[in-house]
């Protein structure tokens, strides 16, 4: 088997499997020591006494979403010694409880493997082009950038 | 140019993309987006603040003093919300 580091960029409507997504970061190998997954899931509501979230849509701008994400994953490169990274973003409109996005990194050692995970959700959420709408009973918002993750985006410098 | 436009800017202006012959004193991505915002009430609306207007120039973030330069493709929409 190769020992080449494999990262992978991936936009797609269809759900993922966050398991098999590790796994096939892994197979074969006996250099890595240590692999994180994140999911991200659209989450039922926020807002205590307003309408129950019905589902999100998440827009997208096909020509640079991929080439964005992949720009994150080469920083995310220069930053940790990976061995792997998997990142899958999904499109289209989810329901709560359904799979939005998936970040998958393998490393020698945890450090790296944690760090630049939480650095890759970090810059995605706000460098990614992607837009969520909201979809409630009897209206439909635009969900606002939160600075929060504007903050979280820059403790990486 | 190519214009796109994204989420509540694509709803404002009412459309996705458009090509546009841009007048000589627009050099800037901030020039482009206070040009658009003379176009009619959709475009004023979509840039009232422009401040939360982002844009990307050939695919890569701009900021609104980037020059448009040789540029064939240019987007404009709100901060990202995905992950």
């Amino acid at each position: 088997m190769s020992t080449a580091p494999l990262f992978t960029v991936r936009i797609q409507a269809e759900d993922f499997d966050a398991a098999t997504e590790a796994a096939a970061l892994t197979r074969g190998r006996t250099d890595i020591g240590a692999v994180v997954t994140f999911a991200g899931l659209c989450r039922a509501d926020d807002a205590p006494g307003g309408a129950p979230l019905i589902a999100l849509t998440l827009e997208h701008y096909p020509g640079m979403a991929e080439e964005e994400m992949a720009r994150l994953v080469e920083e995310a490169r220069a930053r940790w010694p990976l061995t792997g990274a998997t990142v899958i973003h999904r499109y289209g409109r989810m329901v709560p409880g359904d799979n939005i996005v998936l970040v998958v990194t393998a490393s020698s050692h945890r450090a790296a493997a944690f760090e630049a995970a939480a650095f890759l959700m970090d810059w995605l959420k706000t460098r990614a082009p992607f837009w969520k709408m909201e979809e409630r009973e009897q209206e439909r918002s635009w969900v606002a950038a939160k600075e929060s993750d504007d903050d979280a985006a820059e403790r990486w410098g | 140019m190519k214009i796109l436009y994204f989420a509540w800017v694509r709803e404002r202006i009412g459309r996705e993309a458009e090509e546009i012959e841009l007048p000589g004193d627009v050099r800037t991505v901030g020039d482009l987006a206070a040009f658009l915002a003379t176009r009619g009430e959709g475009y004023a609306h979509a840039f009232e603040n422009p401040k939360v207007v982002r844009a990307a120039l050939d695919r890569t973030h701009a900021r609104p003093d980037t020059p448009l330069g040789t540029a064939r493709e240019i987007a404009f929409f709100p901060p990202m919300t995905g992950g």
